[in-house]
């Protein structure tokens, strides 16, 4: 008998999907990359921001001149927000501004159908509007091709390459995660609001294709736990709010009435007033980081992007593309080099995990493992926003009376949030942990 | 006073290109929603398709489905909610232009 039709077949030709296509196709191997949308990308979102373009560029030198990217980003805003105020830390710097970049807004339908072309263009072959419904296997256990759902529809390969997304029921087929829990899911709702690109650089103090990426946190989700994000493109706005399922369903609150109170908060509104709904989505986001990473290979499969839950959601970094990509490279060079072998045993198919233990993926998965957590947490979903934005009130405020020093108001603040000062301490030190050391 | 852009769900819905398979996707199980008090997929479901009946039961209607999988996961009985993806082309197709 002759061997399989493909060396490689990768489901899903979303960044990971079309990154893994794109190198084992480089790498010589026969690959079908399938895509259950009628087009690659028509199922997807996310805020969307790319950053570390750096992954995509060791691949297409200068990708930026001529992929569908909307600004480039100079600005990172995060706020704290309550019912009227806000806080807010504002970065920018003139240094991203030019090449190499530091990350762009991106429309996904676009953006993503670009680079499962470019997959194309390698060499790989497309198959759209074709669902996987499950994994084929030898006698001895190992993934041996797919079954999708079409008529004579199981093609065989040497490597399976899942890259089919959150819900990844390729993964799961194959013993390789659970099944997902409410807690360490959540729900993005989003809206792309058309707004004519010169208001967009007066609103958000850009010039030309920069771009800006704003991000809240506090009372927006009414005490679902989660927040907001307000992205610029080039004449549109993304924004939209991520929330946890099970805080969602604790609330009995629908995630897209938070989208219309997060539009009317005072620090949001004058950003978007005027602007005209264009395109309203949904997604589910793998927000539970290190600790809930499916296992990334087994006999014949390997797993990428958020198939493995490799989206890196800390409030401080709020990151998939990238990750979703550096994986899809790092799978598609090991299954091109297990199919060119004829071994696609785990034993050859760890060289993956090797891979993404060397590059930042798993260095920053493991680094920030106790971020998901702590900003999840209740005092710093629904406790510290607020308290940040009385305390700069009251630190602010001139009303031609004696005023406290910061101490101050900060014990008084955390005493009327019924926060003991140890609880605090123990708050600071468990960011701390998170983020600072 | 700024006024923000605001809609309604049957608005924002109303921008979305749906290419609804002929045959659902989803199928809730009836008998075990009776059984339910929380009613998770009917907060969660980002466009409400899923809603309470009088006599307990669950009604679904599968064409406006974003295929993001939430109602499954908020569901704590399992076996209510069998879900898979729509036929290859159907479903959520949203615009790249």
């Amino acid at each position: 008998m002759s061997g399989p039709a493909y060396d490689v077949i990768v489901v899903g030709a979303g960044p990971a999907g079309s990154a893994a296509a794109l190198v084992a196709a480089q790498a010589g191997s026969r690959v079908l990359l399938i895509e259950r949308g009628e087009y690659a990308g028509s199922k997807n979102v996310s805020g969307a921001a790319f950053y570390a373009p750096q992954v995509l560029e060791a691949l297409l030198p200068d990708f930026w001149r001529s992929a569908p990217v909307e600004r480039h980003l100079i600005r990172r805003v995060i706020s704290f927000v309550s019912p009227e105020s806000s806080v807010s830390v504002d970065f920018a710097t003139a240094r991203w501004d030019h090449p190499p970049y530091n990350g762009f807004t991106v429309l996904r339908p676009r953006f993503d159908r670009w680079l499962a072309d470019q997959a194309v263009a390698a060499g790989a072959t497309l198959l759209p509007e074709t669902v996987v419904d499950g994994l084929m296997r030898d006698g001895a256990g190992q993934v041996v091709g797919v079954m999708t759902r079409r008529p004579d529809g199981d093609i065989e390969a040497g490597v399976v390459v899942a890259a089919d997304g959150v819900n990844s029921f390729l993964a799961k087929e194959a013993g390789l995660r659970g099944e997902l829990r409410p807690d360490e899911v959540s729900l993005g709702v989003k809206e792309v609001i058309a707004l004519d690109r010169r208001t967009i650089e007066e609103r958000f103090a850009l010039t030309g294709d920069e771009g800006a990426t704003h991000d809240y946190v506090g009372s927006i989700t009414e005490g679902v736990k989660g927040g907001g994000f307000l992205y610029t493109n080039r004449e549109s706005l993304s924004l939209g709010v991520i929330v946890q399922i099970a805080s969602l369903a604790e609330h009995q609150t629908r995630a897209y009435d938070l989208i219309e109170r997060f539009k009317a908060h005072p620090s949001v509104a004058p950003l978007v007033r005027g602007g005209r709904l264009v395109e309203y989505s949904a997604h589910m986001v793998p927000e539970a980081g290190f600790s809930r990473l499916s296992k990334l290979y087994g006999p014949g499969i390997l797993v990428a992007g958020d198939a493995a839950g490799l989206c890196l959601a800390t409030g401080l970094y709020l990151e998939g593309i990238n990750f979703a990509i550096a994986s899809g490279v790092a799978a598609g060079e090991t299954a091109a080099e297990a199919a060119a072998s004829g071994q696609a045993t785990p034993a050859a198919l760890k060289a993956y995990r090797s891979r993404l233990e060397q590059s930042f993926v798993l260095r920053d998965f493991r680094r920030f493992r106790r971020a998901p957590a702590f900003v999840t947490s209740e005092r710093f979903q629904n406790v510290y926003p607020a308290l940040v934005t009385s305390l700069a009130e009251r630190a602010l405020a001139s009303r031609g009376q004696p005023r406290s020093k910061l101490m101050a108001l900060a014990l008084e603040e955390l005493r009327r949030a019924g926060v003991p000062a140890w609880g605090a301490m123990r708050d600071l030190w468990r960011g701390g942990r998170a983020f600072g050391w | 006073m700024v006024r923000a852009p605001s809609t309604t769900l049957q608005e924002k819905l109303a921008t979305v290109r749906f290419r609804p398979d002929p045959e659902p996707h989803i199928v809730v199980n009836g008998e075990l929603c009776r059984e339910c008090t929380l009613h998770a997929c009917v907060y969660a479901c980002p466009a409400n398709l899923f809603s309470l009946l009088s006599d307990g039961s669950i009604s679904f209607s599968h064409e406006q489905c974003f295929e993001c999988g939430t109602c499954y996961v908020a569901c704590n009985r399992e076996g209510a909610i069998s879900w898979r993806y729509p036929a290859g082309g159907h479903g959520v197709s949203f615009r790249d232009a």
